[in-house]
C-alpha cells in the first residue's frame, strides 16, 4: 500500500514537473493541477496509512488522524480556486494577445506605450 | 486588550465584503470606505506595537489543537509598517484615479491587508499557508487592475511561479506534520529539538523546501524571475503596495529561522544560514547589475528592490541579534524607499517637473544608501553587525555604487534629456508622505534601533513568544 501511494505521488508530481516546463499556458495549467492532487494524496498520508479506522479515539481501537483530512480540504479548496483564477487569467492572455506562449519578451513586455519606457529606452 | 489582535484580519474582510455587496457602483462611497479602514488599521497597529507579547486563541481552542494569532514586537512591527504604507498608497491610489481603472480596486485592496495582517500575525504554520494564499489572490487581482496585454500575460506568469510556491509550502508542511505531528510554530520549537535522530533529514528536507518558498516570496535569486516583470507591468500603486511584499518572505525567513530552525537546532544547525548567505550575495549582484542594465524605469526599480532584498538578507543569513535588528531596521526603510521610487514613477509617466525630479533625487539617495538618509545608516548597521565579513563588505559597498549609477543615468534621461510636462491633478502628496516617513526614520534611528534590539533579542531567545502559546495548557 504504502509503494502503491508512493509510486503515484512520485508520478503525478514528475507528470506535473514536465508540464510545467513546457512553454504554453495550457499545459502549464494541467502540470500545476497535477502538482496539486500530488500534494493532496502528499498530505493526506503524511498521517500514516490507516485502513477501516475512524477519525475517532475510542477505548483501545485504531483510529485515523482528522487533521490531516481538514488541511487537505482547505490545500483541495485553495488549489482549485487558484486553478481557476490562473485559467481565466490565462484566457484573458490568450484572447488579448492572440497566442499563449507564457514567456514573455522584455522588449515587447515592458509597456512599449509607456513614455518612461520610450524615454529611456529610445535613448542613444 | 486581546480580543484587538483579531481586528487586523477581521475588520479589512468586513469592509471588503461591504464593499462589494453594498457599494459595487459608486467609487466614492468604496474609497470612503477603504480610507477609514485603513486609518482604522493604523490606529490599531499603534495601539498592539505598545501591548506584550500575547497570543489570541481562535475560538478559545487551546493551543497545539487551535490555530493561535501571536502579538510580538516583529508581528506589530510589520503590521504597523503595513498600515503606514497602506495608508499612503491609497492617497495616491485616489488623488490619480488609478482605482477608477477597473472595477473592485478597494475591495481587492482590503482583502491584500487581510491577508497581509494575517500572515503577520499567525502563529500556525499551516495558517501561515492560508494567509499567504490570501494575500496572493488579492495581489492577482491588484497585479491586472486595468488589463492591458503585457500585464496580463506577465501576470499569468506572476500566478503560476506563486502555485508552484504554494505546491512546495504543503510539501513543507505535510513533512513536518508527518515528522512531528503538529504545526504551531510554538510547539514545533519545542518539538523539534526531541525528534529522533532518523527523522532528522525528513526535518531537513522540509526546512529546505519552506526556505525555498519563502525565497521565492523574498525574490532571492535564482527565484527572482517572476518579480521585475511583476513589478514593472503592475499598475504604479500596486508596485508600490507590492514593496511589503517580499518582505512578507523576508518575515518568514526571520520567524522560521529564529523560532522553528534556529541556528542551534541538532537536525539543521546552520543549514538554512549557509544556503541563504550566497543566494542573498548573488541576488545583491543581480539587483545591482539589473538596475544597471534596465532600460525602463519601472523595471529598474524593480531591480534596486530585488538588490535591497539581497542586502536585507544577507543580514538576515548571519542569524545573530545585531545582524537581525540591522535587518529589521534596513527592512523598514527599504519598503518605504521602494515603494515612493515607485509612485515617482508613476508620477513621473505624465509629469516631469523640477520637484517631481527633486522628489526622485531624495528617493534614490535612500534607495542607494548614501548620506544623509535612513538607507545609509540601516547599510551601516548591517555592515557593523557584519564585521567579520570583507565578502559581504564589497558586495554592499559595490551594489550601492552600482544602484546610484544606474538611477543617476535613468534620472538624467528622464529629466534633463526630456521637455519639462505639466500634468495638472496629479497629486505628490503620497510621495511626500513616504519621504517624510523616510525622514522620520533617519532622524529617529536612535530610538528605533533600541526597539529593534529588544525586537531581535525577543526573537533570538522566544521563550515569551512560546509562552504565550500557554502549550502546557490554561
Amino acid at each position: 500500500m504504502e509503494v502503491l501511494i508512493a509510486i503515484a505521488i512520485g508520478t503525478l508530481t514528475a507528470c506535473g514537473i514536465y508540464l510545467m516546463l513546457r512553454a504554453r499556458t495550457f499545459p502549464v495549467i494541467l502540470g500545476l493541477s497535477l502538482l496539486s492532487y500530488a500534494v493532496n494524496l502528499f498530505i493526506f498520508i503524511s498521517s500514516r496509512i490507516r485502513l477501516n479506522a475512524a477519525p475517532l479515539i475510542t477505548e483501545g481501537g485504531q483510529y485515523s488522524d482528522p487533521l490531516p483530512q481538514a488541511l487537505v480540504l482547505t490545500a483541495i479548496v485553495i488549489s482549485f480556486g487558484m486553478t481557476a483564477v490562473l485559467v481565466i487569467m490565462a484566457l484573458g492572455g490568450y484572447l488579448t494577445s492572440g497566442h499563449d506562449r507564457i514567456d514573455t519578451e522584455d522588449q515587447h513586455a515592458d509597456r512599449p506605450e509607456d513614455p518612461i519606457a520610450r524615454q529611456i529606452g529610445d535613448q542613444p | 486588550m486581546s480580543q484587538l489582535l483579531i481586528l487586523p484580519v477581521v475588520l479589512p474582510a468586513v469592509l471588503a465584503g461591504v464593499i462589494i455587496l453594498f457599494a459595487g457602483k459608486t467609487l466614492a462611497v468604496q474609497r470612503g470606505i477603504s480610507v477609514l479602514g485603513t486609518l482604522a488599521l493604523l490606529a490599531l497597529a499603534i495601539t498592539l506595537i505598545q501591548a506584550p507579547t500575547q497570543a489570541y486563541f481562535l475560538g478559545n481552542w487551546p493551543a497545539p489543537f487551535g490555530i493561535v494569532l501571536m502579538l510580538d514586537g516583529l508581528s506589530a512591527l510589520m503590521l504597523l509598517l503595513t498600515a503606514s504604507l497602506a495608508l499612503i498608497i491609497l492617497i495616491h491610489t485616489i488623488r490619480t484615479g488609478w482605482d477608477a481603472k477597473g472595477r473592485h480596486f478597494h475591495a481587492l485592496y482590503l482583502f491584500q491587508l487581510m491577508g497581509l495582517n494575517g500572515a503577520f500575525l499567525t502563529g500556525d504554520a499551516f495558517n501561515l499557508f492560508v494567509f499567504f494564499e490570501v494575500l496572493l489572490i488579492a495581489s492577482y487581482g491588484l497585479m491586472v487592475h486595468g488589463g492591458g496585454q503585457a500585464r496580463i500575460r506577465v501576470g499569468v506568469q506572476y500566478v503560476a511561479f506563486n502555485l508552484l510556491g504554494s505546491t512546495l509550502f504543503l510539501f513543507a508542511l505535510a513533512t513536518i506534520y508527518s515528522t512531528t505531528g503538529t504545526l504551531n510554530m510554538a510547539d514545533l520549537a519545542l518539538k523539534l529539538p526531541q525528534i529522533p535522530a532518523e527523522d532528522s533529514a525528513l526535518i531537513r528536507v522540509a526546512a529546505v523546501l519552506l526556505m525555498l518558498v519563502f525565497a521565492i516570496k523574498a525574490a532571492l535569486v535564482p527565484l527572482q524571475f517572476w518579480l521585475p516583470g511583476t513589478y514593472a507591468n503592475a499598475p504604479g500603486p500596486v508596485a508600490a503596495l507590492f514593496a511589503v511584499m517580499t518582505k512578507v518572505g523576508a518575515y518568514a525567513l526571520i520567524r522560521f529561522g529564529t523560532l522553528v530552525f534556529p541556528t542551534d537546532l541538532p537536525a539543521t544547525t546552520t543549514l538554512l544560514a549557509n544556503l541563504i548567505y550566497p543566494a542573498a550575495l548573488a541576488t545583491i549582484a543581480v539587483g545591482a547589475f539589473g538596475t544597471l542594465a534596465s532600460r525602463n524605469l519601472p523595471r529598474q526599480i524593480a531591480f534596486a528592490a530585488i538588490g535591497s532584498m539581497g542586502t536585507l538578507l544577507l543580514a538576515v543569513s548571519a542569524f545573530t541579534p545585531p545582524a537581525t535588528s540591522a535587518a529589521l531596521y534596513y527592512l523598514i526603510h527599504s519598503t518605504l524607499a521602494t515603494a515612493a521610487l515607485f509612485l515617482i514613477s508613476d508620477l513621473a509617466r505624465t509629469r516631469r517637473d523640477g520637484l517631481t525630479a527633486a522628489l526622485f533625487m531624495i528617493a534614490v539617495i535612500a534607495m542607494a544608501g548614501m548620506p544623509p538618509l535612513s538607507g545609509f545608516v540601516g547599510k551601516l548597521l548591517i555592515l557593523d553587525a557584519l564585521r567579520t565579513d570583507p565578502l559581504a563588505w564589497a558586495a554592499i559597498l559595490l551594489a550601492s555604487l552600482l544602484t546610484m549609477i544606474g538611477f543617476a543615468r535613468a534620472g538624467s534621461d528622464l529629466f534633463w534629456k526630456s521637455p519639462d510636462t505639466e500634468a495638472p491633478a496629479q497629486s505628490q502628496a503620497a510621495v511626500l508622505l513616504c519621504l517624510t516617513a523616510l525622514i522620520a526614520l533617519t532622524l529617529a534611528a536612535g530610538p528605533v534601533t533600541t526597539a529593534l534590539d529588544q525586537t531581535a533579542q525577543a526573537l533570538h531567545n522566544p521563550t515569551a513568544y512560546i509562552a504565550a502559546n500557554q502549550l502546557g495548557g490554561r
